[in-house]
């Protein structure tokens, strides 16, 4: 029973945390917002050199065979950083979906391509009606009902649907099913579909995990720099409180998102359930990290060029992302009021023993051939 | 990241289990606030050291199995799934034997520690006075150097299991004219000896589970204080690091309360459903307590991997008081015009123990440091924002 991170995974994830610091700040958000597809070229030439593409692309497939835990901790750092565009989409979930369907010419073609950046893919899900980032994609995996259907650009009309957040690009998605667009049938989908759900909940948990880092850091940083009454606002305790309140909140809900993303890879039978706790509780601590932010902020959290909206608008967005509030509560409650629910104190870790994790794949960060680390400051 | 449990583990689990099943008493016991109950307890925690279960992450020769703080998990999952009585002995056991171990002379350790194991002395904890609450460091008991004793002097407030207790450990100011954290040591005094008046104070449930405790010229032997003359302030905070922190409410104390929530809401479900919000309000108690025991294994992950305990304890102390009090307030809205039936009344929904549950959780986040200073210690330490 450990729930501490290795050393590997803990300095790959300081190696991300320095590039992005400096390669994505809030600027460059912002040029983004302006630019055509809003998406740069160096960036996903970025996030390749670092080793996300490939992280959990399978080893036989040229990535690195990250798993989901290894996964939790970057959806952390990409919602710090607010990173646009279908990194997680592609990498992680798209990823496992390639390598989960019944034939395996699509991810034979596709795998190699995403862990070598070559390739971005865009998800639909029977719970929405738009897909994220699809006028980017070279693949897109769209569902028809239960089925599973890939379709390339060529075969899809897009119609752009502008978003709260100015990073997030939705797309209606015209385009006909066909035996030929076909991956998986009903029967197989459904079960590919749920499990496609899951990673991409968790990912809006551990994005939201990081918003609410960021809102919180963000807030300390102006409650230290604006003064009145003669102190800094952080030295009042309305303020403190307000902050430790968020602070609090983040470490409570860290170990469910952690436990969920444990459970989500060695195929916990509850998996689902632990998912949409961990959305449902990192979903409130970011709209808390919002709500206290903007308050600490004053003024400036509400205007244009404060950078706490980029945060903010973030959350609101993702908040109905990958299954409402509603739809989370509906699935603890399936588990947790039926007659044989596990829902003691013994039941913590309900699962009798299986496989331990693998060893994290998480590149070396002292070869300089898996891990260009500054050196990507250069792509762009 | 490893999630699963060592066969060894799982052997203790069973073990716990068994032995709790033949010895946990069959009719709950009296509270140990009363005379009857105290006595049950004091009973209750001399069978748990018989079958060497009083307390289990003490060393071996001190009476304790040498359990790690998983074990320890493990043990209080079945300790309170077994619905097995509250520790009256947790003062004892939790706060002051850690703090024995750590700051006590070879003596002390010989004299105290088998006397906590087995029971036989039940301690209570005095550091509040009618003047110091929130703000400790302005104690004004004395505890004056007078050749191989110290005489006490002054009124300690608030003391918990002061009525029946044998002993209380409390801070003293040693130091004549000292200012603020310095000059203070902690004292072990029995509370029988001449010049010690005990004055009980009833709670909400109309029970002394609390005093003020009067020193008039108390003579203690040197040999009775804890660690060093002028040391009491950080042995003080270490104790309440423990208190908030990790042991004295592990998580599955709430996690057996939250089953026993979800029960009762689907016991009720006719009249609960009335009200929609209560569903929601159910299941937000019971994740918040898996929520809570998930963290207290990360806490345990992270500590038996070298880190120290910090400003976390008080993060912890913030979450359990507020989940105690939403717990009992969601089942008194399920027992709807039930609610209010004492204990014993005889139309009173589970022996009215959720009545007896929110009185008590009243004071969750008040004692152990109120909540507000818990929120600037997280503020300032762990957050680093200004004082």
């Amino acid at each position: 029973m450990d729930f501490t991170f290795s050393e590997k995974q803990l300095a790959y994830r300081r190696n991300i945390r320095r590039v992005l610091m400096t390669e994505v700040p809030p600027e460059l958000l912002r040029e983004l917002w302006d630019a055509d597809a809003g998406r740069a070229y160096g960036l996903w030439q970025l996030f390749t050199e670092l080793g996300l593409t490939a992280l959990s692309v399978p080893l036989a497939h040229g990535g690195r065979g990250g798993s989901d835990v290894d996964w939790v901790l970057m959806a952390q750092e990409a919602g710090y950083y607010a990173l646009p565009g279908p990194l997680l989409h592609t990498a992680w979930i798209a990823s496992a979906l390639l390598a989960a369907l019944p034939d395996g010419a699509l991810a034979e073609h596709w795998l190699p391509r995403i862990a070598k950046g070559e390739a971005r893919l865009a998800l639909g899900h029977p719970l929405h009606r738009l897909v994220a980032d699809a006028h980017v994609a070279d693949l897109l995996l769209l569902h028809d009902r239960d089925e599973v259907h890939a379709l390339l650009p060529s075969q899809v009309r897009l119609t752009r649907n502008p978003s709260l957040d100015p990073s997030r690009h939705l797309y209606r998605v015209d385009w006909q099913p066909s035996a030929a667009t076909r991956v998986a049938d009903a029967d197989t989908g459904r079960a590919l579909w749920d499990r496609v759900l899951d990673r991409a909940a968790l990912s809006v948990a551990a994005e939201c995990s990081g918003l609410a880092m960021r809102m919180l850091d963000l807030a300390i940083d102006h409650s230290a720099q604006r003064r009145q009454f003669g102190k800094p606002i952080g030295a009042f305790q309305a303020v403190k409180h307000q902050l430790a309140d968020v602070a609090v909140k983040i470490e409570f809900a860290k170990p469910v998102m952690f436990h969920a993303a444990h459970a989500l890879q060695h195929g916990d039978p509850l998996a689902a359930m632990y998912v949409s706790h961990a959305k449902l509780a990192m979903g409130d601590v970011a709209r808390l990290a919002v709500r206290h932010g903007i308050q600490v902020h004053g003024a400036p959290g509400y205007t244009w060029d404060g950078d706490l909206q980029i945060f903010m608008k973030r959350v609101w967005a993702l908040d109905a992302a990958w299954g409402t509030r509603t739809f989370h509560m509906a699935r603890v409650a399936a588990a947790v009021l039926s007659a044989d629910g596990a829902i003691g104190a013994r039941d913590t870790f309900p699962r009798p023993a299986t496989t331990p994790a693998g060893p994290s794949a998480a590149p070396d960060p002292r070869n300089p051939s898996v891990m260009p680390g500054l050196q990507a400051t250069e792509t762009y | 990241m490893q999630m699963e449990y060592t066969d060894r583990q799982r052997g203790l689990r069973s073990e716990v289990r068994d032995w709790l099943a033949m010895h946990v008493p069959r009719e709950p016991l009296a509270s140990f606030d009363s005379p009857e109950g105290f006595r049950q307890h004091r009973r209750w925690e001399a069978t748990l050291h018989t079958g060497r279960w009083s307390c289990v992450t003490w060393p071996e020769e001190m009476g304790g199995r040498g359990l790690d703080l998983i074990d320890w998990l493990i043990f209080e999952e079945e300790y309170w799934a077994a619905g097995s009585p509250g520790r009256v002995n947790q003062n004892g056991v939790f706060l002051l034997g850690p703090a024995i171990m750590d700051f006590g002379s070879a003596a002390q350790q010989r004299r105290f520690l088998p006397r906590i194991a087995s029971g036989e002395d039940i301690w209570a904890q005095g550091w509040s006075e009618p003047d110091a609450g929130s703000d400790m460091a302005a104690i004004r008991c004395t505890a004056v150097r007078e050749g191989d004793h110290y005489v006490l002097n002054g009124q300690k407030s608030w003391v918990a299991r002061a009525v029946w207790a044998d002993w209380m450990f409390g801070l003293f100011r040693s130091e004549p004219d000292s200012l603020r954290h310095n000059g203070l040591s902690v004292m072990l005094v029995p509370l029988d000896l001449p010049g010690v008046t005990v004055q009980p104070i009833r709670q909400l449930n109309g029970l002394p589970g609390m005093a003020d405790v009067f020193f008039d010229h108390v003579r203690v032997p040197v040999d009775q204080r804890l660690g060093a003359e002028g040391e009491g302030w950080h042995i003080s905070r270490a104790i309440s690091s423990f208190e908030r922190g990790l042991m004295l409410r592990s998580p599955a104390r709430f996690q057996e309360t939250a089953r026993a929530l979800v029960e009762l809401y689907r016991r009720h479900r006719d009249s609960a459903d009335a009200d929609p919000a209560i569903r929601d309000a159910v299941l937000d108690c019971w994740m918040q307590a898996r929520a809570y025991a998930l963290a207290t294994y990360r806490t345990a992950s992270r500590l038996m991997s070298g880190a120290p305990l910090g400003p976390d304890a008080s993060a912890n102390k913030i979450f359990w008081s507020e989940l105690d009090l939403r717990l009992h307030e969601t089942a008194l809205r399920i027992l709807g015009d039930q609610a209010e039936l004492l204990p014993g009344a005889p139309d009173a929904a589970d022996a009215g123990r959720w009545l007896e549950g929110f009185l008590f959780a009243q004071a969750g986040p008040i004692y152990a440091g109120t909540n507000e200073i818990q929120r600037n210690i997280v503020a300032e330490r762990l957050l680093c924002m200004p004082r």
